[in-house]
């Protein structure tokens, strides 16, 4: 209760002093005050004073009780010959920039409610400076947008050794008009250089998120009170242009740096629906893509979606692509986070019906071949897979059915699709795979002994699947009776030849 | 017509009411100008026609009477919106009798104004009544002597008494009372006929009265003498009696030899029954038993019993008497005691029998010999806590026999349910620190006869346990991005799987998801301790032991092979073999089962592993820690050589072992192994190498040839005229109902039609009445106009002649 009441005290004590300055410029001194518990260690007392100091220099500001264009240093405009008038205003700016100072200390609180409290206060004075700016506009007569009041919420937004996803987050409201969104994209191309070096890639993952959220919502209106001269006289395709120009420049300067391979996959992942589309020249990627698809592994996998949009519509020729692709399979793609991105492209790719038929036939054997180390829930979607190629290219039905034929031929080894020698083989291992201890594997392999229907299979429903929900699947099935071991138990390892018998022991 | 006649008669026979309009029907339908004969273009034997006849007069004036009650009357009423409403009580109802009817009528009517006037009205209580009569009424008129009324006995003085003191005024009273009661009797004289008629019916009655008189009569006689003669023979047989006794002195003796004769005869012969079985007899019924079971086995392994199960009648005899008795086999005891059937009971017995238990913990036991199934887990463990194994298995085995479902309705969920506390029991045993895995050991018996009671609660009990343990591991993985193998009783729990069902196959409802986890186990799971590693290799030997008899293909089991052989290699690059997660080429967690010390790998004495080792590695010294590792090397190549003994006729036998082959060829340091291990090394090796390559052909089913498109008609047998062929019943069905909605529709379409023409007749007369009234009065107005002009006319004449 007594903290209460302190707590009370202390905002009435705080709500008086604004209402003094406001009051009377006699009382200007009270300002002091303020900005001392602005500074002060107590974070009820900042968050008292934050708040006082955004209704007091926002009053300020509608009124027009700060010096408008240059600064000059306090001693000076002190000092000078000037009205008490302008004396007044100059010394209240200086009050307003230690306020901004101060919230921008704020924004490296600890506590996040306090940090909150320091971004919504500078994004209003943002607001507010923009509709009644304080330098004036170049072209007379337009209205500036406020940059440095910006800048400061820039560079608390990019701290340098804190997780500031939650402020980020915060921050994606002001994101929606446009031209916030176009100055802090700004702002942040400016400020890259300096934040790559300073700090690591926590930072530029949060960074690359915020870009994601904004670019999502392209639509240029200017909703906000602070419409700057730029989008003045521009048509909105003009605008969307510039803005677009602003986003791809950012990106650019950010992809210069060199990433290491987590943040090289979080930008490859995002790349074809958040970034792509928004650029004016998409094309600009190329560089960036086709190194990250000579990496190899996973990166290449993700390269792969980027470098397919700028292949089917900005033409882009890869030589060598389907040789690339080819290498790219190796055990590991059964197992990879991104299977399901992967093979959807690697479908796409091959739906052409004009491929030939060794290149087709050399995909389906190495495939198969490694599917002899895939987990079920990706048998289960590359089994239709290589249906669907059958169904295509009916030139590769040799792999099925070849009635004398030789020992397996293909060569795993070799890397040109052209000389693997796969359509003179035979795809033995779905023929191993019919005897897969799962069930609905063993039936779906068991389809290439027939003859395979005209309609393809749908894989967008196999592609996502994964291992729990096939289980699930299984377990939730309604037995109709449960056939029973009807040789007698003798013991937890009392079965005839029992392997653990052999090399456990029950100690 | 029909109708006049029908009101006439009403009056005195009303059953014969539908008589004339029958009659006019078959009048109707006798006239020749009424009925419309619907020709039929061939005639058809057998078939039954409703429509052959027609009669569009009836039915046209039948559905212009149906829609002036309906219709027309909607019409009439189209813009009233007032609506009668009758809120008598239980007017409608014909559930509550007319008397309780009145009741509650009254008893509303009584709340309705119970409220609203008593307030006010102090004096106007209730009405005193009696009999019916109000008090107040009563009093008021005390003494009038009502004559007309029915209490003139008690209220009013009697006519003798008039008749003393009044000199017989009351005859006349009485004259007159009783003429007025006749009067309200018969209001009017009867006629002669309706006399006679009633002099008839009285005759009648009374006719019947008698002939139901005799009847009774004749058959209480009846009765009487069947019940003599039932006595009459009790009698009969009791005087011969009474006389035979004399007799009986007479009779002579029976004969001994006869009576040994009769006892011989009636004494119970000997059945012929089945011979003992010799032993040989009794192992080959066993083994043909086991080969039938062997042969199902077998079915179910390839998957071939899923259609056969399905599409099966069952067979009914047409003798069925379906009363749900079904002689499975002879049950009438024999002679020879058939151990097969209550097999159960004896295996349980056998179970508990070997067990030497002192004479002293026996007691400890044998104070209680009934025990109930306890109701909940607490009770169970309590139950069984502190005894010794062989104390628990007798606790158990009474339990089971104490609430055999045979003895008991709900003894079956009962059981059941100790099913799932003894595999909660046995999970509890395997988590303690010092696993008690000898008691598990001995616990799997019991667990198994009481699954063999019980295939669907151990189905699911087992179901329930994996599917947490799999949603659990989902859990984490989605938490942490990376899963633990599990602890020993989910092992465990494995392994009784295996022992419970057959794992052997295509389709099992518990085998099936056991596979999948331990699939997703070898693969999701993190490898970071040497007791991981322990645990993986145990559940690699259970996928072998899963896939002993199937044959099946593990891809799973080879890549964790391949893993662990890679993480006993010294840190290099992996050439001509890819390892596949959770193992990964390069990064941490690599050289866990590495072993550099000379010592200790000559010291190496191949031993098995304990299985408490997976909860608490308790070998700290170094010696021991390379020593279980060069147990799990060996071990590994033995399931590699086993593997391979499996995989043998796959035909990418070769191209499965491919990495494996290579990495033991090229990889491992054969020369630095003791030599022990060297053999389980080239066994395996030797394994690998020997099988042959071979590929049998593929040869895939040719196509059906696509048959041409024919113009010949399609020619169908016609089994069943009149309905439509061809299609399934579900086909069929949906074919006759599209039929019956377009008739309905169609019927809708025309009724709507005829309503409309109906409507516009109405409007048409309707107007047609108004115009020509309107007619009249203007023919009436432009009459009396022209009268009067008349008349005015002639006014004028008349003055202007004056």
């Amino acid at each position: 209760a007594a903290l209460h009441a302190g707590s009370m005290a202390r905002a009435a004590a705080v709500a008086d002093c604004v209402q003094a300055v406001l009051g009377s410029r006699a009382s200007a001194n009270r300002v002091f005050e303020l900005l001392e518990l602005l500074g002060g260690e107590d974070e009820e007392d900042a968050a008292c004073a934050a708040r006082a100091c955004g209704r007091l220099f926002g009053a300020l500001l509608q009124r027009g009780e700060l010096l408008a264009g240059p600064l000059p240093a306090e001693e000076a405009c002190l000092a000078g010959s000037g009205s008490a008038e302008d004396k007044y205003k100059a010394w209240m700016r200086h009050r307003y920039q230690e306020c901004v100072a101060g919230l921008a200390e704020l924004m490296g609180h600890g506590s996040f409610r306090l940090k909150e409290l320091a971004l919504c206060t500078l994004m209003r004075f943002v607001e507010l400076e923009a509709k009644h700016p304080l330098v004036a506009a170049e072209p007379q007569g337009s209205r500036t947008f406020p940059r440095e009041r910006l800048k400061v919420v820039v560079d608390g937004l990019l701290p340098i050794n804190e997780d500031a996803s939650l402020l980020i987050s915060r921050f994606q409201e002001y994101m929606e008009y446009d031209d916030v969104r176009y100055f802090v994209i700004k702002a942040v191309t400016g400020s890259i250089a300096q934040v790559m070096q300073k700090t690591k890639e926590v930072t530029l993952l949060l960074l690359g998120r915020v870009w994601i959220n904004c670019s999502e919502t392209p639509i240029l209106c200017v909703k906000w009170g602070g419409t700057g001269s730029v989008w003045k006289g521009l048509g909105s395709k003009r605008e969307e242009c510039a803005h677009k120009q602003a986003f791809e420049k950012m990106w650019l300067s950010f992809l210069k740096h060199k990433l290491p391979a987590g943040l090289y996959k979080k930008v490859l992942v995002i790349m074809h629906d958040s970034i792509l589309p928004y650029m004016n020249e998409p094309t600009l990627m190329i560089d960036f893509l086709t190194v990250a698809y000579g990496i190899g592994g996973a990166i290449s996998l993700l390269a792969l979606n980027g470098l397919f949009i700028l292949i089917h519509q900005h033409n882009l020729e890869y030589p060598d692509f389907y040789k690339k692709l080819y290498s790219l399979l190796d055990p590991s793609i059964y197992h990879v986070k991104y299977r399901a991105r992967f093979f959807h492209l690697t479908d796409l790719f091959l739906s052409s019906s004009h491929l030939p038929a060794y290149l087709v036939a050399a995909f389906i054997k190495r495939l198969s071949r490694l599917a002899l180390t895939a987990p079920p829930e990706a048998l289960l979607m590359i089994i239709p897979f290589i249906c669907n190629l059958f169904r295509r290219h009916p030139a590769c039905s040799v792999l099925v059915h070849r009635p004398n034929g030789p020992a397996d031929p293909y060569i795993m080894e070799e890397e040109q699709p052209s000389q693997s020698r796969a359509l003179e083989s035979s795809l033995w291992e779905i023929q191993t795979l019919q005897n897969h201890y799962h069930p609905d594997v063993a039936k779906a392999a068991a389809v290439l002994n027939h003859s395979l229907s005209e309609i393809e299979d749908d894989l967008s429903g196999l592609l996502e699947l994964s291992a729990y929900e096939l289980f699930d699947k299984e377990v939730k099935k309604k037995a109709i009776d449960v056939p029973l071991e009807f040789e007698q138990v003798r013991g937890l390892f009392g079965k005839k030849n029992d392997i653990f018998a052999e090399h456990f022991t029950l100690d | 017509m029909g109708k006049a006649a029908k009101r006439k008669r009403k009056v005195s026979v009303p059953s014969t009411a539908k008589g004339p309009v029958k009659s006019a029907m078959a009048m109707v339908k006798s006239n020749p100008f009424e009925v419309k004969v619907n020709r039929q273009k061939f005639n058809i034997l057998g078939r039954k026609t409703k429509n052959d006849v027609g009669l569009p007069g009836v039915s046209r004036s039948k559905a212009i009477k149906k829609r002036t009650q309906t219709l027309l009357k909607e019409y009439k009423e189209r813009e009233k919106t007032n609506v009668f409403k009758d809120k008598r009580f239980g007017e409608y109802n014909t559930k509550i009798s007319p008397e309780e009817k009145m009741i509650r009528r009254f008893t509303l009517e009584r709340q309705k104004n119970y409220g609203k006037k008593n307030i006010y009205n102090l004096n106007e209580d209730e009405e005193l009544t009696h009999y019916g009569q109000s008090l107040a009424e009563i009093e008021k008129m005390n003494d009038i002597i009502d004559s007309d009324s029915d209490t003139e006995e008690r209220g009013t003085l009697s006519a003798e008494l008039t008749a003393a003191h009044f000199g017989g005024g009351g005859g006349l009273l009485r004259k007159k009372a009783s003429s007025g009661q006749q009067d309200e009797e018969e209001e009017k004289p009867k006629s002669r006929k309706e006399l006679i008629e009633e002099m008839i019916t009285k005759s009648k009655q009374e006719k019947q009265e008698r002939q139901t008189q005799r009847e009774s009569a004749l058959e209480l006689t009846e009765k009487l003498d069947n019940d003599w003669k039932e006595i009459q023979t009790l009698i009969a047989r009791k005087t011969p009696k009474s006389e035979k006794k004399d007799k009986e002195v007479e009779k002579p003796k029976p004969d001994e030899y006869d009576m040994i004769v009769r006892e011989l005869g009636f004494e119970m012969k000997a059945k012929p029954s089945e011979r003992m079985k010799t032993e040989e007899e009794l192992a080959k019924e066993e083994q043909a038993r086991l080969q039938k079971l062997e042969a199902d086995r077998l079915r179910r392994m390839h998957g071939l019993d899923e259609q056969a199960n399905k599409k099966k009648p069952s067979h009914v005899s047409a003798d069925d008497l379906a009363d749900g008795f079904i002689l499975d086999k002879d049950d009438r005891r024999l002679l020879s005691y058939k151990v097969r059937r209550i097999g159960l009971e004896v295996t349980s017995v056998k179970a508990s029998s070997p067990t030497s238990c002192s004479k002293q913990d026996f007691c400890l036991v044998s104070f209680c010999f009934y025990f109930l199934v306890p109701e909940s887990y607490e009770t169970f463990k309590s139950l069984l806590a502190g005894r010794t194994i062989e104390q628990q298995l007798i606790i158990l085995d009474r339990i089971q026999k104490c609430n055999h479902p045979s003895l008991a309705v709900g003894n079956k969920a009962k059981l059941e349910k100790l099913f799932g506390f003894l595999l909660e029991y046995i999970g509890e045993l395997a988590t303690l620190d010092l696993p008690e895995l000898r008691t598990i050991d001995k616990l799997v018996l019991p667990l198994y006869n009481l699954c063999q009671m019980f295939p669907e609660a151990a189905s699911d009990s087992i179901k329930f346990i994996l599917r947490d343990a799999a949603h659990d591991m989902e859990e984490l993985i989605e938490v942490k991005g990376r899963a633990t193998l599990p602890g020993l009783d989910m092992l465990i729990y494995l392994k009784i799987t295996s022992l419970l069902f057959p794992t052997s196959d295509f389709m099992h409802p518990v085998v099936t998801p056991a596979f999948m986890y331990m699939s997703q186990l070898l693969t999701k799971c993190r490898i970071t301790t040497l007791q991981d590693v322990i645990k993986g290799l145990f559940i690699c030997c259970l996928f072998l032991e899963y896939v002993s008899l199937s044959k099946r293909f593990v891809p799973e089991l080879i890549n964790f092979l391949l893993g662990v052989l890679h993480i006993s290699l010294p840190k290099k690059r992996a050439q001509g073999y890819t390892v596949v997660h959770p193992f990964s080429p390069v990064g941490k967690n690599l050289e866990l089962l590495l072993v550099c010390d000379k010592k200790d790998l000559e010291s190496w004495q191949k031993q098995n592993l304990p299985l408490s080792i997976v909860t608490r590695l308790k070998e700290t010294s170094r010696t021991e820690m390379n020593h279980i590792r060069l147990s799990c090397l060996a071990l590994c190549f033995d399931l590699i050589k086993k593997c391979a003994a499996l995989y043998e006729s796959l035909p990418s036998f070769h191209e499965i072992m491919h990495p494996v082959r290579v990495l033991l060829t090229q990889h491992v340091p054969v020369n630095e192994y003791p030599e022990k291990m060297q053999e389980w090394y080239h066994s395996a090796l030797k394994e690998l190498e020997n099988k042959v390559k071979q590929y049998t052909p593929l040869i895939s089913e040719k196509k059906k040839p696509v048959p041409l498109k024919q113009y010949t008609p399609k020619i169908v047998k016609v089994l069943e005229f009149g309905r439509k062929q061809g299609g399934s019943k579900k086909e069929q069905e949906r074919k006759q109902l599209i039929q019956r909605h377009k008739r309905e529709l169609k019927g809708a379409i025309r009724e709507i039609r005829k309503d409309n023409q109906f409507l516009a007749r109405m409007q048409l007369s309707e107007i047609m009445e108004r115009d020509s009234a309107r007619k009249r009065k203007v023919k009436e107005l432009l009459g009396s106009l022209s009268a009067q002009e008349g008349e005015w006319k002639a006014m004028k004449r008349k003055r202007g002649k004056n």
